[in-house]
């Protein structure tokens, strides 16, 4: 899902605050610190991280090649081990009975099961690769605004907390209290906050 | 200003509010869209409409899909007490057209369809068609927004009361 695609989601958002000057090598330095790793070789099962947009691959923020216009466009990747249970199951008896057949024992303590099963599991993660999901963000820092192209709660919930962890800047998501805050005077604010809601048939 | 996630939760029924209330504007005074956005467009109610009814603690969704589907049941929703949740819109101006669903609560934008801008052909390409493609969501965005703008000064005006309410009870009651 992205800028690009033929059928998108956007959740907007305003940031809050500025980064340091000067804005492009703080920006880059963010970026390049807080990249994707690959975790593929690795027995770690989830890794969060930025990554460029034209390349979401094999991150490269050098040369500004995320800014188009007056715009910071990059993206956020999250990429997850996902290990079938049946999998893990499969492969957890299979190692029961070996370890029994070869200690000769009748059954296995609890602290054993539960050393097969983390093996396993260790095994497993080291086996099968990450599934990647990229997701764009477009970021007009002269007036404040960002959207990040996904709707979908998990990813706007780890994206604004790796945002703020990353530039040191919140995210205010735009809802309609958010966006009418925007807009309204002082005194209509004040009518805001007294708005019950509307009953038509009453 | 309150705190966000507090704001989220009791702000929801503005959101739903917005949708049904843009559903009886564009059934009855299309040309106001046109006024508040400064754009001749042409609103459309799309493929999808939800509506929640949470009266009386309990909660009622109806659906409606299709491209060609009636929205009598809808009527009849917002008869029971229901309000508009999400609304799958189109909006044309000249030839192009853009859809997406909004959804109340949130007013987020999904399955966002733009008019079709230039192919990528080489590396060199996409650039402009990132240009192209924001200055399309930046179009819709602008729409939303004014819409939303306008529907707040409403809102917050005698006039929701006095004149839109027994408008659109006049009109789901016909």
């Amino acid at each position: 899902m992205g800028i690009l695609s033929s059928n998108a989601s956007i959740a907007r958002y305003q940031v809050l605050g500025q980064l340091p000057d000067p804005v492009m090598e703080t920006l880059t330095r963010f970026l390049s610190q807080h990249a994707i790793e690959e975790i593929d070789a690795e027995s770690i099962d989830k890794s969060i991280g930025w990554t460029s947009f034209e390349n979401p691959f094999k991150p490269d923020f050098s040369q500004s090649s995320f800014v188009i216009g007056v715009y910071f466009l990059f993206s956020f990747r999250i990429d997850k081990k996902a290990i079938p249970a049946k999998v893990v199951t499969k492969q957890y008896l299979l190692e029961m009975e070996r370890r029994l057949k070869d200690s000769g024992k009748e059954s296995l303590s609890r602290n054993e099961k539960k050393q097969i099963k983390e093996d396993v599991l260790h095994q497993l993660s080291l086996r099968i690769p990450a599934t990647p999901n990229v997701f764009d963000i477009l970021w007009n820092y002269e007036k404040s605004t960002l959207w990040f192209f996904s709707t979908q709660k998990s990813a706007n919930e780890e994206f604004e907390s790796f945002f703020t962890k990353t530039f040191k800047l919140n995210l205010i998501r735009r809802f309609p209290y958010t966006a009418a805050m925007d807009v309204l005077t002082d005194v209509q604010k004040d009518m805001l906050e007294k708005l019950a809601p509307s009953h038509i048939m009453e | 200003m309150l705190d966000i996630s507090v704001a989220y939760n009791r702000y929801k029924f503005l959101g739903n509010e917005f949708l049904s209330w843009l559903w009886y504007v564009m059934e009855h005074e299309p040309d106001r869209l046109n006024a508040v956005t400064d754009d001749n467009i042409q609103f459309t109610i799309g493929n999808r409409m939800v509506l929640e009814n949470a009266a009386h603690n309990a909660s009622e969704t109806v659906t409606i899909k299709g491209d060609d589907a009636g929205l009598e049941e809808g009527i009849l929703a917002l008869r029971k007490g229901a309000f508009v949740t999400e609304l799958n819109l189109m909006i044309a101006e000249d030839e192009k057209q853009w859809q997406f669903t909004i959804k109340g609560e949130s007013l987020n934008i999904t399955g966002l369809k733009v008019p079709e801008s230039g192919r990528i052909e080489t590396r060199e390409d996409i650039e402009g068609a990132v240009l192209e493609k924001i200055f399309l969501y930046e179009k819709i965005m602008g729409w939303i927004d004014a819409v939303y703008a306008f529907f707040l000064g409403v809102r917050l005006s005698s006039e929701w009361d006095d004149v839109v309410i027994p408008q659109i009870k006049k009109w789901i009651l016909q």
